[in-house]
């Protein structure tokens, strides 16, 4: 049974993810005044993009092509591993949140590389904050994913996320999970490349860091680097979903509750983005230093809450 | 262990008979190289028989008429993990070597890239250089066998001279001479804490036989513990006892460094490992101490790599990060052991034990690759290359490999010891107490903002040598290097790969080792197999993901068949002549993150601005010298110089007045005696 839950929502995932982003859109449109994209507007863009053919900079190799094929395939190995909320993931092992967490990295890693194919410089630009900012981000989700780990005595992703429910979080020291939930957010904001980190909006700007990064793909490879955003954006999400709304019961309550949070999650970044400019860059390692903060200050309460697994 | 002696007479031998064909280069590289490959290659079979589960040779003793030594080798499961790496980097290094060396002339190595100008062309001679080179093969395998404490700082010295003398090769260049002075004093300086330690070991017994030492209690072992760690901190690189690494790395030629830095330095390790496990039950302080030294290590020594712009000395520094992780987990398993927690101390263990094989196989493959690199283009300043990925097509895809590998990313061998350390960290956290929550707490943090870091440098270091367009004439005059010296890097990335994939039988080997050490540490005898089952799921998901890979790239395939792709420059904004010299740097890439360091790095930045209505052209230097080197060591041995040289009445430079001296000395010696008796 569980399963087929689990197989469930990976294709919930695989076909929804892009709606996420869409959610975003729309509300900073409906904030902003505007009509804005039809929600469903990414797929239509996807479609677009995987009927093209490629234009390749004479400059890059064999890497640059190989770039998002990977990046997209690691996103959607760590989407078989993530779990939402009480749903576990398909692939669930003592540890498995680390390679969530490398899945990431690399995904990260070679779009840095196919960025530095190029040799374009707006794009060493990108490459390079993005490693300076996500070198900060990954300390924040490790710590916090350890303070989880220890309220709920588990080592999988999935164990953690099915041991974290409201009576976890009123019991004492349950604080510590909404603490750590609030260095995930944070990390989420930056992995995704949003407002107050990133701005998706501006593609020609010094400013940006993730869109610098892909400016020289298009066609298919576009497609594949689009489609891995709304997927990477989609796991981070179900991590942030199962600390903040964590209503565990029958398993399909648990997965409608989540899948509700999912969009609820994808308004609230559309308000945030609406209603904060972009940091400049030199406060954004702050702060990312401040999820850090927080995230140990969540592992120190979870601590002195008392033993492990409440 | 015949086969071992066969094995460490073949090196000196091969070493000896090269030395004596030295006036004759090829003749000389055939001898010693070729002795070198062979002996590693028949030294493998016994050490890797013991790791694949056979029963352990006995030990032998030759005879040997030192006080207090004796000759004992001995193989048991942590020498033969040791010896087997050793002896893979080093017969690979020997093949790359014998092309390498052939067509050095000076310029090729960091001599010029350690000072920045090309010294006048010499051959090197090759005799020498392979005598050493085995000499130090040799030493090391010694002092891996070796069951005895005087044979083990006896082989410590030959191996540390014998590396002295590779790291000079090319020792016309200044900097390169400073680069080993810097070695031979660091390295002695750790050997006389070594010294002690074997001095308070053998205290009161007449042999320093290990297997005659009687575990030392109470203040002895903390003195012997933090005496080992200092010693043997400073082979293997421990900050702050690091500085020799960033200098003599870049200074020797590659396989050298290739050798010194993938196996040489895990010596320290080693050494260690077995005095941690001369002195019976761990202590958790030990535990602690190793985790804080390990990520100090880890995450300055990849800072100071990120700030980095010459090559080797960037993979140098990455040394340090990598020792700093193999400490944690040493750390790590220790608190387990001490803490009666079996599950913890061999996750701890196996992953710093597998982390000596991979840290060997990548930092090899990285420095062969740097190697090659400079062979190809004369340079190894990061900046002046670029776009040698379609030059130089093997060498960019085993270094590719190498990169990913060092930044832990999953399929390949660097995920799997870092996941294993990370898992200990975790279950410490849960279970171990405050101990266990500050050491573990203190590993993730350390390990994830680790990963984050090396991700960094390793793309600036791969992307801008590699990718791009070549930033000079010389990288654009780059070309793949011949068959001899491909091949060790293309076995060596393989390794790579295979460890990745194949984890769980690669932990089967270490598990004796692992199990030796617990029990050692008072554990007990334990079964280790269980704890590191799921490591299978790691290969899963790594089959998972490139199932992933081969399937979308079949797709995108199928997607592009049949429809345009074009060519055409990159698109910068429609700049109207791009040129090489925009792309963004090395420097400039690393800067974000050394712009946040640089309460550590203090990087030197020396600005010729641009002046006056028609101004000349502006220059732009920087760099990042070693933070210890410059104020504690610099400052510390300049005011023992200038005590010591109160003492130079001394030294009058008249033969009478020292025979005095002999004589005074004689007699001061014999009046004590006579008092004595």
């Amino acid at each position: 049974m569980m399963i087929v839950v689990s197989i469930l929502h990976v294709l919930a995932a695989l076909t929804l993810a892009p709606l996420l982003l869409g959610l975003i859109n729309r509300t900073k449109a409906i904030m902003a005044g505007r009509q804005g994209p039809p929600l469903v507007q990414l797929y239509f863009d996807l479609y677009k993009l995987l009927r093209k053919g490629a234009v390749y900079s004479r400059t890059t190799s064999w890497l640059f092509r190989a770039g998002p094929v990977v990046s997209l395939a690691a996103v959607a190995a760590a989407l078989l591993i993530v779990p939402l909320g009480g749903v576990s993931g398909l692939l669930a092992f003592p540890g498995d949140l680390i390679l969530f967490a490398y899945l990431l990295g690399l995904m990260r890693f070679v779009t840095v590389l196919a960025a530095l194919d190029t040799g374009s410089a707006f794009e060493g630009m990108g490459a390079s904050r993005e490693v300076t900012f996500s070198a900060l981000a990954e300390p924040a989700l490790l710590i916090s994913l350890a303070c989880l780990a220890r309220q709920t005595a588990s080592l999988s992703l999935s164990g953690i996320y099915a041991g974290l429910d409201l009576g976890l979080i009123a019991a004492p020291g349950g604080v510590a999970a909404l603490l750590a939930g609030a260095a995930i957010f944070i990390v989420l904001l930056t992995e995704n490349a949003r407002i107050p980190i990133d701005d998706p909006n501006t593609h020609l700007e010094l400013t940006m860091i993730h869109e610098a990064m892909v400016l020289d793909h298009g066609g298919p490879d576009l497609a594949f680097i689009e489609y891995g955003a709304a997927l990477k954006l989609w796991v981070l999400s179900a991590l942030l979903v199962g600390v903040l709304a964590p209503i565990r019961g029958p398993v399909a309550v648990s997965a409608i509750v989540s899948l509700v949070a999912m969009g609820l999650l994808a308004i609230v970044i559309g308000v945030v983005e609406s209603v904060m400019a972009r940091l400049r860059l030199i406060r954004v390692p702050q702060l990312l230093s401040a999820a850090m903060v927080l995230a140990v200050l969540a592992l120190a309460v979870a601590a002195f809450a008392g033993s492990p697994g409440r | 262990m015949s086969m071992f002696v066969i094995v460490i007479a073949l090196l000196v031998s091969s070493g000896l008979a090269g030395l004596l064909a030295g006036r004759i280069p090829r003749l000389a590289t055939a001898l010693g190289a070729g002795g070198a490959a062979v002996a590693c290659a028949i030294g493998l079979i016994p050490a890797g028989a013991v790791l694949a589960g056979a029963e352990a040779p006995a030990p032998m003793r030759l005879a040997w008429d030192v006080p207090m030594g004796s000759f004992a080798l001995g193989l048991d499961a942590l020498s033969a993990w040791f010896v087997t790496i050793t002896l893979l980097v080093c017969g690979l290094g020997a093949i790359y070597g014998a092309k390498y060396m052939r067509d050095h002339s000076g310029q090729n190595t960091g001599g010029q890239a350690a000072s920045g100008t090309r010294p006048s062309p010499t051959k090197a001679n090759m005799g020498a250089h392979w005598f050493f080179y085995n000499l130090l093969a040799a030493g090391m395998v010694v002092v891996l066998l070796a069951r005895n404490g005087v044979l083990f700082l006896v082989a410590w010295e030959i191996m540390s001279l014998a590396s002295y003398f590779l790291v000079v090769t090319d020792d016309q260049d200044k900097a390169v001479r400073r680069a080993g002075w810097i070695y031979l004093v660091a390295t002695h300086i750790g050997t006389a804490f070594l010294l002690a330690m074997f001095v308070l070991l053998g205290h009161g017994r007449g042999s320093l036989d290990f297997d005659a030492i009687i575990p030392p209690v109470g203040s002895a072992a903390t003195a012997i513990f933090l005496l080992a760690v200092v010693g043997f901190g400073t082979k293997a690189g421990f900050m702050p006892l690091h500085v020799w690494l960033p200098e003599a790395h870049p200074a020797a030629p590659s396989h050298v460094s290739a050798v010194m830095s993938g196996v040489m330095i895990k010596t320290g390790i080693y050494g260690l490992i077995r005095v941690v496990m001369f002195l019976g039950p761990v202590q958790p302080w030990w535990g602690w101490t190793l985790v804080g030294i390990g990520a100090a290590s880890g995450v300055l020594g990849v800072l100071f790599a990120l700030a980095q712009n010459n090559l080797k000395r960037l993979l140098a520094y990455s040394s340090v990060e990598n020792v700093g992780i193999i400490t944690m987990g040493l750390g790590i398993g220790l608190l387990g052991i001490s803490h009666g927690n079996a599950a913890i101390a061999a996750l701890g263990l196996a992953g710093a034990l597998l982390h000596v094989l991979n840290h060997g196989l990548f930092k090899s493959v990285l420095f062969l690759g740097a190697g090659a690199v400079a062979h190809a283009t004369g340079t190894l300043q990061i900046d002046r290359l670029g776009g040698l990925i379609k030059r130089m097509p093997w060498t960019a895809g085993c270094f590719l490999v190498g990169s990913a590998a060092i930044c832990g990313l999953p399929l390949l061998n660097g995920f799997v010891s870092e996941w294993l350390i990370y898992l200990a960290a975790y279950r410490g956290i849960n279970s171990l107490g405050e101990n266990g929550l500050v050491s573990g707490g203190l590993v993730i943090g350390a390990l994830a903002l680790i990963g984050g870091l090396a991700a960094a440098c390793f793309a600036k270091a791969f992307g801008v040598v590699f990718l791009g367009e070549p930033r000079t004439d010389e990288a654009a005059a780059g070309h793949e290097v011949s068959r001899l010296m491909r091949w060790p890097m293309v076995v060596l990335a393989a390794g790579c790969v295979a460890v990745g994939l194949l984890g769980p039988l690669v932990l089967r080997a270490v598990e004796p080792a692992v199990a030796a050490i617990m029990q050692a540490g008072g554990l007990g005898p334990v079964q280790s197999a269980g704890d590191v089952g799921p490591v299978w799921m790691i290969t899963l998901a790594a089959g998972i993901l490139l199932a992933l890979i081969v399937g979308l790239a079949v797709a995108r395939r199928r997607l592009l068949a049949g429809r345009s792709m074009r060519s055409a420059g990159t698109w910068d904004c429609g700049y109207v002549a791009p040129t090489a010299r925009m792309q963004y740097t090395g420097s400039s890439f690393a800067q974000p993150i050394t712009a946040l360091g640089q309460a550590a790095l203090r990087t030197e930045s020396h600005v010729g601005r641009p002046a006056g209505l028609f101004p000349a052209a502006g220059e732009f230097h920087s760099h990042t010298p070693d933070l210890f080197l410059g104020r504690a060591y610099g400052p510390a041995f300049r005011f023992v110089a200038g005590l010591l040289g109160r003492l130079r009445w001394l030294q009058q430079g008249r033969l009478q007045l020292y025979v005095l001296y002999i004589a005074l000395a004689l007699l001061i010696l014999l009046a004590w005696k006579l008092s004595c008796s």
